[in-house]
C-alpha cells in the first residue's frame, strides 16, 4: 500500500482528502504546515504528498524546495492542491519540482485523474 | 412519471437517437428532463411528454434528445487509445500515406470536444515527424449544444483537471480567469458537424482513423451492427477503428477484426480480403525520388 502525506492547514480539507485517498487505497498521514511535513519526511519519505500552498510557519513552496534538497527528497511525488489557480503560481510550483497541480475546489475524480497522471494510481 | 409516458419516451428516444432506455432508468430521465421542461416554461414531465407527443415542436424534441444523449467526458479519457494513436496508428499511417500525404480522422461521438482536441494535441506534439502531411480531424455529435461548446474550446477549471496533465494545460490553454480556452492553433485543427449516427454519413467521405468510443453502448445490438457496418464502408483496408474500453466488435460484426495485442483497436475486414498493401490496390506506382 502506498503512503500519502496530506499537508494542509485546514482540518476539513485534510479530512476530505484523506477520505478520497483511502478510497484510492492509500495509507495517509497529516501535517498542518510545511515545517511539520518536513519533519515527517525526514523521519520517513512518503510515496506521495498532497500539498497546500498557503500555510502558517512554512508555506508549501518553501517546503517543496527544502524537501527536494533533502537526501531521498526527490523520491516523493508531490501534487500541489491549492486555491492559487493562475499560470504564474502553477509555473513556479512546477519549476520548484512539483509533479502535478490541483486547483481547488477539487473532487474525487480530479484527485484520481491527477494521481493517475503521475503513475500513483 | 406515468408508465405510459415513460413507455412513450423509450420509443421516442429509440427512434430519434437509437438510445436504449431500460425500464429502471426513470431517475435518469427525470434528472435530465425536468430542467428541459423548466427551460421550456412547462409545469413538469407530464406537460413535456404531452407536448412532444404532438406534431411539431421540433426544437423541444431536439432538446429532449440532447438532454438524454449528452454525457460527460474527460480529456484523454482512458489513456490507452491515445498511446495507441501515438505509437501504432500514427506511425503506420505516416508510412502508408507517404505518397498521398493526407490523413483523415473522425471522432464520431465528440461530445464537448475533448477527444478531437486530444488527437490534435497529439498531432501537434508529433509535428517534427509529420512535416508535409495534411491532417483533417472531424468531430461529430448528435447534440448541437455540446458541439457549440466544443467549438469554443472553453472549459471550466473542473474540466481541465480531468485527464489533462498540468504541463499540457500550461502549453495548450490560455487562462481567462476561472475558465481555460484551448490554443487557437489546436482549435483550428478540428472541424465540427452535427450528426446522428443513425443517419446516412456516406457524404463525410473516407476516414483513415475512426474514434467511436463509448457511444455504441447506448444502442441495441441491431443498431450497433448496422452502424459498425456503415463505418467499415467509410474506411480503407488499412484503417483503424477505436472503440471504448468496455466495447468490442467480436461476436457482433464481421466487418472488423481486433488488432492483436492492442486493446480497443480494430481494422476493417473485407469478405474477400487479399493481403496486399493498399497502394497496389489503387494501382499506385511508387516514384523514385531523391532522398535528402
Amino acid at each position: 500500500m502506498k503512503h500519502c502525506l496530506v499537508v494542509d492547514d485546514s482540518s476539513v480539507i485534510r479530512k476530505v482528502a484523506r477520505r478520497i485517498l483511502e478510497d484510492l487505497n492509500f495509507s495517509t498521514s497529516e501535517a498542518e504546515d510545511g515545517q511539520q511535513a518536513l519533519d515527517l519526511c525526514k523521519a520517513s519519505m512518503p510515496d506521495a504528498i498532497l500539498l497546500d500552498w498557503n500555510m502558517p510557519v512554512m508555506d508549501g513552496l518553501e517546503f517543496l524546495v527544502r524537501l527536494r534538497e533533502e537526501k531521498d527528497g526527490q523520491q516523493p511525488i508531490v501534487v500541489f492542491c491549492t486555491t492559487e489557480n493562475d499560470v504564474a503560481h502553477i509555473t513556479k510550483a512546477i519549476r520548484a519540482g512539483a509533479n502535478e497541480y490541483i486547483m481547488k475546489p477539487f473532487d474525487r475524480d480530479i484527485v484520481e485523474a491527477k494521481f493517475q497522471e503521475v503513475g500513483l494510481v | 412519471m406515468k408508465p405510459s409516458d415513460y413507455d412513450f419516451l423509450q420509443k421516442f428516444l429509440h427512434s430519434r437517437s437509437g438510445l436504449v432506455l431500460s425500464s429502471e432508468k426513470q431517475y435518469l430521465v427525470e434528472s435530465r428532463l425536468i430542467p428541459v421542461a423548466r427551460r421550456a416554461g412547462l409545469g413538469g414531465l407530464d406537460e413535456l411528454v404531452a407536448k412532444i407527443r404532438m406534431a411539431g415542436s421540433m426544437e423541444l424534441k431536439d432538446d429532449v434528445v440532447e438532454a438524454m444523449t449528452t454525457n460527460e467526458t474527460f480529456f484523454f479519457r482512458d489513456k490507452t487509445p491515445f498511446m495507441h494513436f501515438e505509437q501504432e496508428m500514427l506511425p503506420t499511417m505516416l508510412k502508408n500515406r507517404a505518397s498521398k500525404r493526407r490523413i483523415r480522422i473522425w471522432s464520431a461521438a465528440a461530445s464537448t470536444g475533448q477527444e478531437p482536441y486530444c488527437i490534435a494535441i497529439k498531432l501537434q506534439e508529433a509535428r517534427a515527424k509529420t512535416a508535409g502531411f495534411r491532417f483533417e480531424i472531424l468531430g461529430t455529435d448528435i447534440s448541437k449544444e455540446v458541439l457549440e461548446k466544443a467549438r469554443t474550446g472553453i472549459y471550466s477549471q473542473f474540466e481541465v483537471q480531468r485527464g489533462l496533465p498540468i504541463q499540457m494545460l500550461l502549453r495548450y490553454f490560455t487562462q481567462l480567469q476561472e475558465i481555460w480556452q484551448i490554443a487557437p492553433e489546436i482549435r483550428a485543427m478540428v472541424q465540427w458537424k452535427q450528426l446522428n449516427l443513425l443517419e446516412n454519413f456516406v457524404n463525410l467521405g473516407e476516414f483513415d482513423i475512426v474514434f467511436c468510443r463509448n457511444v455504441l453502448i447506448y444502442f441495441d445490438q441491431a443498431t450497433k451492427i448496422e452502424i459498425l457496418n456503415r463505418i467499415a464502408k467509410q474506411m480503407p483496408d488499412d484503417g483503424y477503428l477505436v472503440l471504448g474500453a468496455a466495447e468490442t466488435v467480436v461476436g457482433l460484426v464481421d466487418s472488423f477484426e481486433p488488432v492483436p495485442n492492442l486493446r480497443g483497436l480494430y481494422r476493417p475486414k473485407r469478405a474477400t480480403q487479399v493481403s496486399v498493401p493498399a497502394s497496389s490496390l489503387t494501382g499506385f506506382t511508387p516514384r523514385i525520388r531523391a532522398i535528402g
